[in-house]
């Protein structure tokens, strides 16, 4: 793989609550990481209140002082005229891009300035593609669920300077939902949660009754047991022209990642070490479907080298 | 308030117009809507008859285009778009932006509904549906509190259609991927969620377990009734309990918010259930049009009539209803 043809890595916000002192100490750790973008803010709920916004650009400073190039994630399920109210401080900061999680953000984006739409906004062709350009889109994340072959198509016609990010790893966000099942596990109202995200610095494990990791509750969100990780589909993402590749982050280890994605970028291991490196370090087993087309928890196309 | 009522073929569309619908919507027979089942909708004859009658009758006809249109079949959704163009219907229900933008473009005089696949839940969202491609209406997600759901219509610069009876998503609608993490199929990208491919009913020494390809989604006892294996509806283990971690098997129903609704000035009332028979779609019109009339006549003297909601209770999902996230402690 060619060094002037890597993509580039970003970090997507951390989609769970973490307390105030973690989140300033991740970011300081990732300031030092190899990723060249970071996407801030809490885009899940907005019960979450470890850090007010003058926090998030205090950090957002910081990270663009390291030399991070840094975007705005808004909230991605907004109904409380509240929410509507800090998403439009949020469009209007005047300093840093945005990344739009619901279409009220676009709209609040459109002709005023560039933005980028994060992984919840539907776009699944690439006329869709062509009318959010028109509007301001300078970069796109695609759907989890869609993979190769769609972005394949959609690739082709891409408008000229918008960028393609993909999803490459961490537990996928698979649902939204004005119920928190975070508090309904706890029996809480979600009105009086008492913050139990705060123990689930990962999300809270769900299973079948015979007992295999399914999905993990995220409060309002519902997200992915498995652990989304293409970094055996790198080459696709070269041969598609894909721009940026989104690393999720997790609680522990997610500097190690990103130095994996970097290392097998710059061609510095082979894919089964990197593989093998990813595995001793993810918070839940590989699934790669969707990108084959195949349901989203399968795993497809598994390197032989990289079996055990 | 327009009632709004489901057909999945032309037997249901008859009965509802017989039984007062002031509007049906209906799906073609492909993955371009959300009901993308098998048996069920309409070739371009039927929709043709369907159209007659529902006009001749002085209902009016919806057809959803709903689900998200990927590249490669693309030419389906235009197509979609065009037959209905040409079929006369009174409105298109869309949520794909680019199959808005070719139908606001290609048909300017057609009217256009979002779709409640589209996840508008604030009113600067309905702004950008609404200044892009002139849309008429739009179909609230079924995740809004009644004070939330007061301030959108408010604030919207179109008229407000909402569920009032029928199956519930607990999930944002078009922003759930949990069916095709499991099976490949979204309503998304196929129209259909936990689809009935995927689904296998096995008896064991455990009990009768439903499976989603190959994923267990709940267990039965001797006696109890077991339900279609909808994946959120299934009963799960979190933190050492066993039970209905997401939602259980219930249906919407927002009889009693009838006066409220009303007075916010929504304009229209959806009642779910394409996939479901003509019998249903008679009972349940049959209540609705009665409580709308009854409504409209007295709001302040309104109360849902017991034989009405029983009549709803028995063709509910898991004979029991909820009023959703209407009512702030189901969230």
């Amino acid at each position: 793989m060619a060094v002037s043809a890597a993509p580039r890595l970003s970090l997507g916000p951390v989609l769970y609550y973490w307390g105030r002192d973690e989140l300033f100490d991740f970011y300081a750790r990732i300031a030092a990481t190899e990723v060249d973008i970071v996407y801030l803010g809490e885009t899940v709920c907005s019960r979450r209140r470890a850090l007010r916004s003058a926090d998030w650009m205090q950090l957002a400073e910081q990270l663009q002082a390291a030399g991070k190039e840094v975007v705005l994630s808004t909230l991605t399920l907004v109904e409380a005229a509240s929410e509507l109210g800090a998403m439009r401080q949020l469009c209007g900061n005047g300093r840093f891009c945005v990344e739009a999680n619901d279409m009220g953000a676009v709209n609040l984006l459109s002709g005023q300035q560039t933005f980028v739409t994060g992984p919840a906004i539907n776009i699944y062709n690439s006329r869709t593609l062509q009318v959010l350009a028109g509007r301001g889109l300078k970069r796109w994340v695609l759907p989890v669920e869609l993979g190769r072959e769609a972005l394949a198509e959609i690739q082709r016609q891409r408008p000229q300077g918008v960028e393609t990010e993909v999803f490459v790893h961490g537990r996928l966000p698979l649902a939204y939902s004005a119920r928190c099942f975070t508090a309904r596990a706890h029996r809480l109202p979600k009105d009086d949660c008492r913050y139990r995200c705060l123990d689930y610095p990962d999300g809270l494990l769900m299973s079948t009754r015979e007992d295999e990791d399914f999905l993990v509750l995220n409060g309002i969100q519902t997200q992915s047991a498995r652990t989304c990780n293409l970094l055996a589909e790198l080459d696709d993402m070269l041969a598609l022209g894909v721009d940026v590749l989104r690393i999720s982050p997790q609680s522990r280890h997610t500097e190690r990642i990103i130095h994996t994605f970097h290392e097998r970028l710059h061609g510095a291991c082979s894919v089964a070490a990197a593989l093998r490196m990813l595995e001793t370090v993810t918070a839940g087993d590989r699934c790669n479907g969707y990108w084959y087309g195949a349901p989203g928890m399968d795993v497809c196309n598994t390197p032989e080298a990289a079996c055990p | 308030m327009e009632l709004v009522c489901p057909a999945g073929n032309l037997p249901a569309l008859k009965t509802a117009v017989d039984h007062g619908a002031d509007a049906v919507y209906i799906g073609f027979r492909d993955d371009t809507n959300a009901r993308h089942f098998a048996g069920l909708n309409f070739d371009e004859k039927r929709s043709r008859a369907g159209i007659r009658y529902a006009h001749e009758h002085g209902a009016k006809v919806f057809v959803a285009i709903n689900t998200y249109a990927q590249a490669a079949g693309w030419s389906r959704w235009q197509q979609a778009v065009d037959r209905a163009a040409g079929l006369g219907v009174d409105a298109l229900i869309l949520a794909d932006i680019g199959v808005l933008d070719y139908a606001a473009g290609r048909w300017p005089d057609l009217r256009l509904h979002l779709s409640v696949q589209g996840s508008a839940t604030n009113a600067e969202a309905i702004r950008f549906y609404h200044d892009c491609f002139d849309i008429r209406r739009v179909v609230l997600p079924r995740v809004l509190s009644l004070k939330q759901v007061q301030q959108v219509a408010a604030q919207s610069p179109v008229p407000v259609e909402v569920f009032g009876f029928g199956s519930l998503c607990v999930m944002v609608e078009g922003r759930c991927l949990l069916s095709s993490y499991v099976t490949g199929q979204s309503p998304n990208t196929f129209g259909a969620c936990s689809p009935a491919s995927a689904v296998r009913w096995e008896e064991t020494a455990a009990g009768l377990e439903s499976r989603l390809n190959n994923v267990l989604i709940d267990r039965y006892g001797e006696h109890e009734p077991a339900a279609y294996p909808t994946l959120c509806k299934g009963r799960f283990e979190v933190r050492g309990n066993t039970g209905y971690a997401i939602e259980e098997p219930t249906s919407l129903n927002t009889l009693a918010l009838l006066p409220e609704l009303q007075a916010m000035g929504i304009a229209a009332i959806k009642i779910e259930g394409r996939q479901r028979s003509p019998a249903y779609v008679r009972q349940v019109t049959q209540v609705w049009r009665a409580a709308l009339d009854s409504c409209h006549k007295n709001p302040g003297q309104y109360r849902p009539d017991s034989p009405g909601l029983e009549a709803l209770q028995t063709v509910s999902e898991g004979s029991q209803t909820t009023l959703g996230a209407y009512h702030r402690p189901w969230q």
